[in-house]
């Protein structure tokens, strides 16, 4: 047989979102060129930006949650002004604890379950406030959504629509892998929600197939970055802003870049390094809402808040030179050799096998190196390799990942999120909301445990009940691997006792986990 | 196959549904219901991000505190008092739970307190943490996991429980584990499961193993008013202690089990006596009363122990938050403990006493801690506690007399 329907579905699995269903003819045409198919879509100039009708910048973003806020604001008192009887008395935690859940990392998931709730759901908000409430208080009319929620559903579709219609899906899951890397929490407040989407559209995307040291400044001067780690808040020691307001360093932003964006743990930095980079990036912020700064929401570079003199880093003295300090020291650790070796390290695992090979691993570690981190080429030379075309499919697909590939394989363009968030949520992967600046885990471990493989099973179920009736399962397995299908997939699938069951178990199927 | 799905596990750190997590022994320790009507439980509480200690449990007797932890410092005076738990150490006001617990003697604090690791990084410094070995790189298994290894093993238990997909890495390893996990969402039918589980095993053995366990636990979960609820993090903490509470008091329920809190990374504006932290000790807290009403006269036999992979700096930073520390604190509460004290060899917060400069001195390991644990609970022997439990680590004995 002329067509290699196994190296296809490492083309599209491996490599992409999977085989788009209906009349794509995805998996004939992956097979009769793997490599291409692959490739084609790294030569398209256009593929990577994502504009849509009434997706806005984060500065715009920036001032329309400012706006929110003051609404929310003047709303809550004039009904203090208004109705003070009908307002029960405030206890002496409950304006503490509202200002926590809007603001901090703390309250990890009610903003997202609050955008992403139906409208029925978020009646229970004021029983989220209230952890240790006994009994749900009757239910008010549901409320429209406020912009921040619009915004992230916005985002979140917008998303998913351009990864259910890619052809192969490689350079959106190249954009996951950098978003994921470089991931930032829409849970740690107001601002990273509605900044989520804007975030990897501007620092990610431009820079999926650009040079690494170009994404890297985009993504540490990028305001939703600065917020989530807390650089607006750090000052430095004998900047005039911080001998004014008696504050000073905070290390976050500055541990993290090292840590977790470049170098990697044990990559030859120390805490005088950490502390160090953090004096250099003092400064680094956005400007709120008064505009004094600049216009509200925006990156600035804030002279009065930057630690004065010159900085030793890795072995390197950084002269006084304001926002270049900073931006030359990234330039430098963008180059590092610790940088390298991490970058190709999490490259292949992600894309090849839990347990990297080496060799190919040197070999993206010298290619990073020799193009000073040019990342076209260093998905090229994943792709070229023989190591992630002979390397079986055992990586799990993450939630995401299965939530693509079957709304793909369904040719199911989503008009709505809601199904999709409330499943990532379910799954363990909660969009743009990772529990650490570490982002979501990525080895088939995490996402092959009991719990998440049975909440898998009863999300595929749902879907084999919602859309089995108008399906055929042999033809989405043709679709879907063809001849590159187990013998038992094939026969499970056929021997399903009905469309629904038969939709569900080929969705569960190992041809449709790994990848 | 327990032992071929668990040796997959090797993510960095347990993934958290809603920030919080839980897992469990599969197996009922033999000496359950002996004769002397003992039947112990050992519930391991993580708190990742690193717990600022000395927010917690506060030093106020040392004078250097007050100036190094600025205003966000305890005080046994104002409008939201600490409540002394000695002349010298004060309790964060949000957890009067712990406090009566303290009071009653079924609470006690170890301050001053670090794994081995001496580095900064979360995610070591939790592999270090859960994994029981000397440093970082190690996450095959946790050092929970070895201890039931070395345990009689006893009948399977019925019910089972851990939140979260996955199973977090101090309970990992080849002694078999169950979860739960509290989502409610229509389920896919038995027999559409058992064709799944079918296929696996013959194309893909360990997802065969992932989705039975993960079909028997939701079974045995299930059929009770373990419904999901909507919640913040810390109505969370307080819904997966009151399931897990209620399924370790069943006759055949779990006995030894793990939980995970996430968010304690109080980088800024971390608050004093309310605030941030505040928000999520009042968590924490609920948590532990929840285990004392869920679990009630089994209550009598049990340890809870709460650990965080490192403490925070001592003096705060530029954001009126604290950065990645060393020395902390380590509670353990639970009928079974002999409490109403705070065990600490203080090192004092003088600029020469900090731990390079910046963090509190740790004088006491927390393995000794957890060996004591461990010891007065299910009987380990120094030997396997130091050479299995948590390798290499003979110097560090266990603390005597921390159960009674």
């Amino acid at each position: 047989m002329a067509r290699d329907s196994q190296a296809a579905l490492v083309a599209l699995n491996r490599f992409g979102f999977g085989a788009r269903g209906g009349a794509s003819g995805d998996l004939i045409n992956a097979a009769s060129d793997p490599r291409g198919f692959v490739k084609a879509e790294l030569a398209r100039p256009t593929g990577l930006l994502l504009e849509a009708p009434g997706l806005q910048s984060t500065q715009q973003l920036g001032q329309a949650v400012f706006a929110y806020q003051d609404q929310v604001k003047q709303a809550r008192e004039a009904a203090k002004a208004t109705a003070p009887a009908e307002t029960p008395a405030p206890t002496e935690q409950k304006p503490a604890l509202r200002r926590n859940l809007s603001l901090n990392a703390a309250a990890t998931e009610i903003a997202g379950q609050m955008a992403q709730a139906k409208p029925a759901d978020i009646a229970a908000k004021p029983e989220l406030m209230q952890p240790g409430a006994a009994a749900p208080a009757a239910k008010p009319a549901p409320q429209p959504l406020n912009v921040i929620q619009k915004t992230f559903r916005a985002e979140a579709l917008a998303r998913l629509q351009r990864a259910t219609l890619a052809e192969c899906g490689f350079t959106e899951r190249l954009v996951v892998f950098w978003s994921n890397h470089f991931c930032i929490a829409a849970s740690k407040g107001e601002l990273a929600r509605i900044w989520a989407g804007a975030f990897e559209r501007e620092a990610i995307r431009p820079h999926v197939l650009g040079r690494f040291a170009d994404m890297l400044r985009a993504v540490e001067q990028h305001p939703a970055m600065l917020f989530f780690l807390d650089n607006q808040q750090s000052l430095g020691p004998d900047s005039r802003a911080g001998q004014n307001r008696k504050r000073g360093l905070n290390e976050n932003l500055a541990r993290e870049i090292m840590e977790l964006h470049t170098l990697g743990v044990g990559g030859g930095y120390t805490q005088d390094d950490v502390t160090s980079l953090a004096r250099i990036i003092t400064g680094w912020t956005f400007a709120g809402r008064q505009g004094q700064l600049g216009p509200p929401g925006s990156f600035v570079f804030n002279a009065n808040a930057h630690q004065p003199g010159p900085q030793m880093l890795l072995g390197k003295s950084y002269e006084p030179t304001g926002l270049a300090q900073g931006e030359a020291a990234l330039a430098d650790i963008a180059r590092h050799p610790s940088t390298a070796n991490f970058i190709a390290t999490k490259f292949v695992r992600h894309f090849v096998a839990d347990d990297p090979p080496p060799a190919l691993v040197a070999r993206l570690r010298d290619v990073f190196v020799r193009t000073d981190g040019d990342l076209r080429t260093l998905a090229t030379a994943l792709v070229d390799s023989d190591e992630a075309w002979k390397a079986p499919l055992t990586k799990m697909r993450s939630p995401y990942d299965f939530l693509v590939a079957s709304g793909r394989l369904l040719a199911r363009v989503p008009e709505d999120p809601g199904a999709y968030l409330n499943n990532l949520n379910l799954l363990g992967q909660p969009l743009w909301s990772p529990a650490g600046p570490n982002g979501f885990p990525d080895s088939s471990a995490a996402w092959a445990a009991p719990e998440g493989m049975k909440l898998r099973l009863d999300i595929a179920a749902q879907m084999g009940a919602r859309l089995g009736n108008n399906i055929d399962p042999l033809d989405l397995l043709e679709f879907a691997a063809a001849d590159a299908a187990s013998i038992e997939t094939r026969r499970t699938v056929e021997r399903a006792e009905s469309r629904q069951q038969a939709l569900a178990l080929l969705l569960m199927s190992p041809e449709m986990q790994r990848r | 196959m327990d032992c071929t799905e668990n040796r997959l596990l090797t993510s960095r750190r347990g993934l958290l549904l809603g920030g919080a997590s839980f897992a469990a022994w599969a197996y009922l320790p033999k000496f359950a219901r002996a004769a002397d009507g003992r039947d112990p439980r050992l519930v391991v509480v993580i708190l990742r991000g690193a717990l600022d200690g000395l927010s917690t449990v506060a030093p106020i007797g040392d004078p250097d505190y007050a100036g190094l932890h600025g205003p966000i410092a305890l005080a046994s005076d104002g409008a939201h008092p600490a409540i002394m738990l000695d002349s010298f150490f004060a309790l964060h006001q949000a957890m009067p739970e712990f406090a009566r617990m303290y009071r009653d003697k079924h609470a006690a604090v170890v301050h001053a307190v670090a794994t081995p690791y001496r580095d900064r990084s979360h995610f070591d410094g939790q592999d270090v943490l859960e994994s029981g070995y000397a440093g970082p790189g190690r996450v095959q298994s946790g050092w929970l996991n070895r201890a039931l290894e070395a345990l009689p093993r006893g009948e399977r238990v019925s019910s089972g429980l851990a939140v979260g997909p996955t199973t977090p890495l101090v309970l990992r390893g080849n002694a078999p584990t169950v979860g739960w996990a509290p989502l409610v969402l229509p389920q896919a039918d038995d027999d559409t499961a058992m064709r799944l589980v079918d296929l696996y095993r013959h194309r893909d053995p360990s997802l065969a193993t992932a989705l039975s366990q993960g079909l028997q636990l939701d079974k045995a979960a299930s059929g009770d008013d373990m419904k999901r609820k909507p919640g913040n993090a810390v109505a969370q903490m307080r819904q997966v202690a009151r399931g897990a509470a209620k399924l370790m008091a069943a006759d055949d329920g779990p006995r030894i089990a793990a939980l995970a809190f996430d968010g304690w990374d109080t980088h800024a504006n971390e608050g004093g006596p309310v605030g941030r932290l505040a928000f999520l000790l009042g968590g924490l807290d609920g948590a532990l009363a929840e285990f004392e009403s869920g679990l009630a006269e089994r209550w009598r036999d049990t340890v809870v122990v709460v650990a965080t992979e490192f403490g925070r700096t001592a003096r705060i930073n530029g954001t009126d938050g604290t950065d990645h520390g060393t020395g902390t604190i380590a509670l353990l509460a639970g009928g079974a403990v002999k409490g109403g004290r705070v065990i600490a060899d203080w090192p004092g917060l003088k600029l020469a006493n900090l731990h390079e400069g910046r963090d509190l001195k740790p004088t006491t390991d927390l393995r000794s801690v957890i060996k004591g644990v461990l010891q007065g609970q299910f009987g380990l022997s120094d030997r396997v506690l130091a050479e299995t439990v948590f390798p290499d680590s003979a110097s560090a004995k266990p603390i005597k007399g921390l159960v009674s």
